[in-house]
């Protein structure tokens, strides 16, 4: 029997020639995450082992990219730990201020994860390096504490649920919108402690940034991984950037599979989550009259800078509804030089857009873009839980950053083909 | 994981790491200060009318969402003695069992009534109304995960390689 991309990554990692779905493994992490929120817990954790040295410096990554800008004290005494532990350990991937970004976009782009990696990540959208074909999967911090000092994690081989999208992208239909238009149709828990498996001729298509949109939602129906077999494309991604020699793996012919879903992606159109999961998905022409008090164009999900190319393309010449405030949040110091190389961030602003750092802030609610008592957001961030950007009488809706773009526009949801 | 009982509280589907702690709350990990909001955009109520030893019922993909360890350590430091569910998200499974939060996957826990007093027996994976006597029975703990609780967590399992130079 053959195996899954999935499967042949954790059997290398576990020293082992081939793995079963359910077989329980030690495997070695090549990288293991934290962020201000998980890592202060973790070093408590590690120190509580009796650990005194990570396993290796080059190896665990801590970014504070959740409440920075410190948002508070408290905030700034965690970023604080975080720093002093990054510090007494000599970690050679520690980045704060103007060189810091949001995690799951700065570690490809940094070329620290790489193809065929099995990495563990104190975050839940570590997923998100599923695009490069790594294996990659949230935990918690005591998890993260264990894999900092030995460099080890425990896992049960997952089995996996393959999603086939076939057919030509129309026009402002993105990553975003296959991954949620597949949540819709197998709901939040319809990929339970499995790996999902993206391919089919529509993602082929999709650019780099439209399938780290996918992997990075992958947590959102309850996914452990979201698994690309990695192709020219991703060759290319890392060509100059990988920090390691990727190792490119792809599933066998006759890999076994939990279960496999198709779609026809040629009649699709953009799509908004509805408060409050991720699975309320409606074309956006079936939205109805959704007034807006904000919209998020960023995060893990969405702020790379494709999706601010998007957004721009949208804005140029229009403005933003005065009763909107449209946030823009590079991701990275990179995307966030490369928009301003390209004119974006003065569309942005000539739009009435406000430009912010690069922050996880508003996504969950920490700063830089909270929602008042019955105000509504559309945002291309990941989550639409209650309370999720602010007060609990809040409402979040997911789009694509065109979609969040017109929007912001419009004053209400919108396609941009209604503009 | 200590058998006994307590008053059930019921939740839905879905159950989300924000529901269970807010994000506006994680600028610390203090155990005691995470309580003190556990649940609060779910039942406003809830963190002043639990007490040491309840039990926390829902229905299934409980803690879905984020992986923030402090959602389990909320529970526990609110003093519920076990969180009983159709299913759980994988992250907060695994945090529950590293952590030591005990909980339970009961394919029936729809059926467990609100505000009833129930008692957990965690050797036969039992839950039982004492007022009208039925039982469900929990699913059984995988053998790894029960390795995990019987070692105190997954601290000690890393404490023990340390020390063995592993």
């Amino acid at each position: 029997m053959g195996m899954t991309i999935s499967q042949k990554i954790l059997a290398a990692h576990a020293g082992k020639k081939e793995v079963a779905p359910g077989e329980l493994v030690t495997a070695r992490v090549d990288v293991a995450l934290g962020n201000d929120i998980t890592a202060p817990i973790a070093i408590d954790k590690f120190y509580e082992a009796g650990a005194k040295k990570v396993f290796d410096p080059s190896r665990v990554v801590l970014v504070p990219d959740h409440f920075t800008p410190n948002k508070d004290i408290l905030s700034a005494m965690q970023v604080k730990k975080v720093r002093e532990f990054a510090k007494e350990q000599g970690l050679v991937h520690w980045y704060e201020g103007g060189r810091c970004g949001v995690e799951h976009v700065l570690l490809p782009e940094k070329g620290i994860v790489v193809s065929g990696d099995l990495v563990i990540g104190a975050d839940s959208h570590t997923c998100t390096y599923g695009a490069l074909g790594a294996f990659a999967t949230g935990v918690g911090s005591t998890d993260l504490a264990a894999a900092m000092a030995t460099g080890e994690v425990w896992l049960k081989v997952p089995e996996t649920l393959r999603l086939v999208f076939s057919g030509e992208l129309p026009e402002w239909v993105e990553g975003k919108d296959l991954i949620l238009h597949a949540i819709g149709e197998i709901g939040v828990d319809g990929a339970l402690y499995m790996a999902m498996e993206f391919c089919g001729d529509a993602v082929d298509s999709l650019s780099m940034a439209g399938r780290f949109t996918m992997a990075n939602m992958a947590i959102e129906a309850g996914g452990k991984a979201g698994m690309f077999a990695p192709d020219e494309k991703t060759r290319e991604y890392e060509a100059g950037r990988a920090l390691r020699e990727p190792v490119y793996l792809e599933s066998d012919p006759d890999a076994e599979y939990a279960r496999t879903v198709e779609y026809d992606v040629s009649k699709l159109e953009p799509v908004v989550a509805f408060p409050h999961l991720p699975e309320n998905v409606r074309p956006v022409s079936r939205a109805g009259d959704v007034v807006i008090d904000q919209a998020v164009i960023g995060s893990c999900t969405n702020g790379r800078i494709e999706d601010l190319r998007t957004a721009a393309k949208v804005l140029s010449g229009r403005s933003v509804h005065p009763n909107v405030r449209c946030i823009v949040l590079p991701a990275t110091p990179a995307v966030y030089r490369q928009a301003l190389a390209e004119g974006l961030l003065e569309t942005f602003v000539d739009a009435g857009a406000v430009v912010g750092p690069p922050t996880c802030g508003p996504c969950l609610g920490g700063h830089m873009g909270i929602l008042a008592e019955g105000e509504r957001a559309v945002a291309t961030t990941n989550r639409n839980f209650v309370g999720r950007m602010g007060h609990p009488q809040s409402e979040v809706y997911l789009a694509n950053p065109a979609v969040a773009a017109a929007s912001a526009v419009a004053g209400r949801i919108v396609s941009p083909r209604d503009l | 994981m200590e058998s006994g009982e307590g008053k059930v509280f019921r939740f839905g589907d879905d159950v989300d790491t924000d529901l269970i702690i807010a994000a506006r709350y994680l600028n610390t990990s203090d155990p005691a200060a995470l309580a003190s909001h556990v649940m609060e955009d779910a039942d406003p109520g809830f963190a002043k009318a639990v007490s040491a030893g309840d039990v926390i019922v829902a229905g299934k993909n409980f803690g879905c969402g984020s992986s923030r360890e402090h959602a389990p350590i909320a529970i526990k430091a609110a003093g519920v003695r076990c969180v009983v569910a159709k299913s759980f998200a994988r992250i907060f499974f695994r945090n529950a069992f590293n952590m030591g939060l005990p909980i339970l996957e009961c394919p029936e826990a729809d059926q467990i009534p609100a505000g009833a007093r129930v008692r957990v027996d965690f050797d036969a994976g039992t839950v039982t109304d004492l007022s009208s006597q039925k039982t469900w029975q929990a699913n059984p703990i995988p053998p790894f995960m029960q390795e995990l609780v019987a070692a105190g967590g997954l601290l000690p399992r890393v404490r023990e390689k340390l020390a063995s130079g592993s």
